[in-house]
């Protein structure tokens, strides 16, 4: 049997995910990786992405939309929303990207003469958009 | 002597009050269950985050570079109070044991010369505060149409208190609501959420910062995690609020349902005793009548 590991996914609202896991594929914000047992003791933040949970039993997969991941001994995701796969239809992902241009809007009017905030809500926007691609859902392309 | 139709009246009504308060006990009874149940379901991610956020700030420090959310502005002249509070009343003194918490604090830092704003969210505290610290409001966040608490709502709040942060309306930032404890004793509770604290052990901190990698770097990270914390903090204590509201509630209708069940019993006495007076009546009249022929 493979080596497993503890993982947990937990969203502010409920805890979504608890168990053994042989790896866990992170969107995290400077890049995608993978864990796996043994892994350096590391924290990253999350970019809006797809996380893949390899188990014994299948892989399951979430939507998250951002947060943070801490590995130890063994991994935890703070998502702030993070919603099973099946569970996000095309409403739902439009929804989510609508979210985030909204964001981006509101970044862009407060700082105007800031491009610091303003590309990352812009990369936060493109990184939502992107999540479209993956999960098989046609993609929704804002106007900025 | 109150005549028996008022007496009657008087106890019909007492009892349909019985019935609503029970009523009243039996659905916050239902509801303080899910509030437990919400409260319950988020701890895991509060400590998770207090614990990693504990981490980040012992290895960040005190540098200069620290965000402004972790150290502060430097100051401590501008406070603003952010009062939480339920959306309605007939829940005992929850409100008021908020608003009187508040209210104390606001005093103390008038005397110590600081200067006060305060932000309400729920009806019931505006109102409270309105009466003693009306010109110190700034602004009032209406939670009236939230059925469930979400993790959006405390956002909602978190953005608006962060927007004013960083507008530089003010230094010091403390959050008020009532920590539950159990159905009868809700606690009245002050944290500062602004600048941050953190209050994670201090051995495993130490442990933990020289432990970790950080991707991208610390204060990367710590820029992106402050916002939220507030936000968490915030979510923690709307659903704390949450079950103590309901556990107010409930111990306030059981109250109201038993007072109501002395009255009908006191009622009932004085309506027989009546009742049996005016018969004992009808009954010399009757045998005083038959006498006298």
């Amino acid at each position: 049997m493979a080596e497993t590991m503890q993982f947990d996914l937990v969203s502010p609202e409920r805890s979504l995910m608890s168990a053994q896991v042989k790896s866990v594929q992170i969107p995290g914000a400077d890049g995608d990786m993978t864990a796996m047992p043994n892994h350096a003791p590391l924290i990253t933040t999350l970019r809006p992405g797809v996380l893949r949970v390899e188990t014994d039993k299948g892989i399951e997969e979430f939507v998250v939309t951002g947060g943070f991941a801490e590995l130890g001994e063994g991994l935890s995701v703070l998502a702030e929303r993070a919603v099973p796969k099946a569970d996000v239809d095309q409403a739902a992902y439009e929804a989510m990207v609508d979210e985030a241009h909204a964001a981006y809007k509101q970044t862009k009017e407060t700082f105007k003469n800031e491009p610091g905030p303003v590309d990352d809500a812009a990369k936060l926007l493109a990184d939502m958009v992107a999540v479209g691609t993956h999960i098989g859902l046609s993609t929704k392309q804002p106007s900025l | 002597m109150p005549n028996l139709k008022d007496l009657k009246n008087r106890i019909a009504s007492v009892k349909s009050t019985r019935k609503i308060t029970k009523a009243m006990q039996m659905v916050a009874a239902a509801k303080l269950r899910r509030a437990q149940d919400a409260a319950e379901m988020a701890r895991p991610y509060t400590e998770r985050f207090n614990a990693v956020m504990g981490a980040l700030a012992a290895s960040v420090g005190d540098s200069d570079s620290a965000p402004k959310l972790l150290s502060g502005t430097g100051k401590d002249d501008v406070h603003l109070l952010v009062v939480m509070t339920a959306e309605r009343g007939l829940c005992g003194g929850f409100n008021a044991n908020i608003a009187k918490l508040a209210k104390q604090k606001a005093l103390e830092l008038k005397a110590k010369g600081k200067t006060v704003k305060i932000l309400t969210v729920g009806k019931k505290g505006r109102e409270a505060m309105k009466r003693d610290f009306g010109n110190l409001s700034v602004g009032h966040i209406d939670m009236s149409d939230v059925k469930r608490v979400g993790y959006v709502d405390a956002q909602g709040i978190a953005k608006e208190i962060l927007g004013r942060f960083d507008a530089g309306e003010f230094d010091v930032a403390t959050i008020f609501y009532a920590k539950f404890v159990n159905v009868v004793s809700q606690v009245p509770t002050a944290q500062q959420v602004i600048p941050a604290s953190f209050d994670a052990p201090a051995e495993s901190t130490a442990e933990a910062s020289t432990l970790y990698d950080y991707e991208p770097d610390e204060e990367a990270i710590l820029a992106d995690l402050l916002p939220r914390g507030v936000a968490t903090q915030i979510f923690a204590a709307l659903l704390e609020n949450g079950a103590s509201e309901q556990g107010a509630r409930m111990s306030a209708m059981d109250n109201a349902t038993r007072n109501a069940g002395e009255m009908i019993d006191k009622l009932t006495i004085e309506y027989n005793r009546s009742r049996q007076a005016v018969i004992t009546n009808e009954l010399i009249e009757i045998i005083s009548g038959a006498e006298a022929l």
